[in-house]
């Protein structure tokens, strides 16, 4: 019997201006938040251009279920679960491919789906009564899924909020990263990076959006940055290398991270960089200037180019940096153990040194070789380790709280308020205790 | 004189010694010290590499490990590279390419990594002998969800 199974249990854990030290440590809310919040909530599975034809599929983990997200020979998107309905077995297990025949067939028994998970066939039916095929014999079935301008989502609890409720106003994140692209279209290019965190996946997500931590987290290596070009007494005129462009922001001051702003929406979403961001002063590439002018029309283009939002977290798995087409996805695999991946979107219709200077700042800063990831997930890991001690049981969001936020978090602040990790457990809390599609 | 082979081995040591500014050293000043993240990755920056480092970039990287605020080293790692016998692929007076398989196991505290991979060294000969065009590493395991990797391969 799990110790919360009374919602108000998993409540308690969650005050205003503060949260309890077990919602990072405790196997048992791991558990709850596999069995609810990872299914109550909708979770970023893959962008449509990774399956660009007709029987190309994608398979990823979504909480505790297996999924595929496959184009059907319609040419929808479908998220499928990822298991035979015979006896459980993985239908694929290669990260992506193609079906052959346009059908999935199950590696054991021989099982064959459509690809939208109808069952098509299963060998000797004669050996089922009909009794036994009508109770037996089913599809794996399809999931919930949203494709929004490419980004395709599950819920996969089969009732609960739905799509536009959830995400509201903060899709116009993914709006700007969409139309950053002069026909308005991503491609996933580059590479994806998965980085293994051997931490709580909350860590990372409030991290996201924590305007508090660069300076110190990462003097080290942006600092160090900063000072050897500086020193380094370049001519006057002499371009700023990209990846000092891309390091030295990270430590810039508090002023400027206050400055920058915060956005919070509700559950759980939200995005710094409202006013200017780290991302604001790279320099432009001419070239990609002239192609979005001429495709949006001079105002239009510099409207969408002057929006560098910093992080938007949607809430609880992606994570995305529009200004530079990089996402980062969490995927719990334990209370202490999650993988981050990284992926990097070609702008299509841009040129190629757009998709350079993307995969160049995925590689500096969200790769296991990054040494500003390193201190990150040095701190995450320090936290975890400090929060399995019982000699304190509250971890403090207090900073710019007032009690005028009981009615909602929702609202735009200096970025060093502690509101985004605020709005993120009232979330929680909602997405822990919805009981529809939930499992206990 | 210092063989192409020989140059191989001592940069694994300096590596392994943490005498970075003198492995620093071994590489040309348009050096680049290569980590792809795929199989068949082409060269360049348009895709994500582990490592896709010149000698500004190495040169921060250095100066970081040695950093009083470089949190994730202030338990330091350490890191031990076995090589196999460098083969060599390519050879001529001034420039030839190696091929090294190697095990490297990298330490911290209580915490050890190891890894498989193979190295290819693009020598270039100059007045003071050989020195490191491009190390190229082809990791074993590059699809897999990896941990921090903190030192130099």
């Amino acid at each position: 019997m799990n110790r919360y199974a009374d919602p108000a249990s998993v409540r308690e854990l969650v005050r205003p201006d503060r949260i309890h030290r077990h919602v990072y440590v405790d196997p048992a809310v791991f558990d709850l938040e596999m069995n609810h919040l990872w299914r109550n909530a909708w979770v970023y599975v893959g962008h449509d251009s990774q399956v660009p034809r007709p029987g190309d599929f994608y398979s990823a983990q979504i909480g505790r279920e297996p999924v595929i997200m496959v184009r059907g020979n319609d040419s929808q998107v479908r998220v499928l679960p990822n298991r035979c309905a015979h006896k459980g077995t993985r239908l694929v297990s290669a990260q992506q491919g193609k079906c052959q025949g346009g059908l999935l067939r199950c590696p054991y028994h021989g099982w064959i789906y459509r690809l939208d998970g109808t069952l098509r066939s299963v060998p000797l039916k004669g050996g089922y009564s009909e009794a036994a095929q009508a109770e037996a014999l089913h599809g794996i079935g399809e999931l919930t899924s949203h494709n929004y301008r490419g980004f395709v989502f599950v819920r996969l609890a089969p009732q609960g909020i739905g799509f536009q409720e959830f995400f509201g106003d903060s899709l116009t994140s993914i709006d700007n990263m969409v139309d950053r692209s002069p026909e308005g279209r991503l491609e996933v290019a580059g590479g994806a990076l998965r980085y293994l965190h051997d931490c709580n996946w909350k860590m990372y997500v409030e991290n996201l959006n924590d305007a508090m931590h660069p300076m110190v987290a990462h003097e080290s290596s942006a600092g160090t940055a900063k000072r050897l070009w500086d020193s380094s007494a370049p001519a006057a005129g002499s371009p700023k290398p990209m990846v000092i462009e891309q390091f030295t922001p990270f430590v810039n001051d508090y002023d400027f991270f206050e400055k920058m702003g915060v956005r919070v929406y509700p559950n759980g979403h939200s995005y710094t960089g409202v006013n200017f961001s780290i991302h604001s002063k790279y320099s432009s590439v001419g070239e990609y200037e002239r192609r979005m002018f001429a495709a949006y029309g001079e105002e239009r283009a510099k409207a969408i180019l002057a929006e560098a939002r910093h992080n938007t977290v949607y809430y609880p798995s992606l994570t995305i940096k529009g200004a530079i087409q990089t996402i980062r996805v969490a995927r719990p695999l334990a209370v202490d153990k999650t993988i981050i991946e990284s992926w990097t979107f070609r702008l299509v219709g841009a040129p190629d040194e757009m998709l350079a200077r993307t995969a160049t700042y995925s590689r500096l800063i969200n790769a296991p070789t990054s040494m500003v990831g390193h201190d990150d997930l040095h701190c995450y890991r320090a936290i975890q380790e400090g929060l399995s001690s019982a000699s304190s049981d509250w971890v403090s969001l207090h900073r710019n709280y007032s009690e005028a936020e009981a009615g909602g978090v929702e609202g735009t602040y200096g970025a060093t308020n502690e509101a985004p990790m605020r709005g993120q457990y009232r979330a929680w809390v909602d997405l822990m205790s919805r009981s529809q599609g939930a499992v206990t | 004189m210092t063989s192409a082979a020989d140059l191989v081995y001592q940069e694994a040591r300096l590596i392994d010694e943490k005498r970075f500014d003198e492995w620093y050293e071994l590489f040309t000043e348009d050096a680049l010290y290569w980590m792809p993240l795929t199989r068949d990755q082409p060269i360049g920056e348009a895709h994500t590499s582990l490592f896709y480092e010149d000698k500004l970039l190495l040169k921060v990287r250095i100066e970081r490990l040695r950093h009083p605020n470089a949190f994730s080293q202030q338990q330091p790692s350490f890191c031990q590279h076995v090589l196999q016998q460098p083969i060599i692929l390519e050879s001529g007076d001034e420039r030839c390419v190696l091929r090294t398989p190697f095990i490297y196991a990298e330490a911290q505290l209580d915490q050890q990594l190891i890894l498989a991979g193979t190295a290819y060294h693009h020598l270039q000969h100059d007045a003071a002998g050989w020195k490191i065009r491009m190390k190229k590493i082809e990791l074993l395991n590059r699809e897999a969800a990896l941990p921090s990797i903190q030192l130099l391969l």
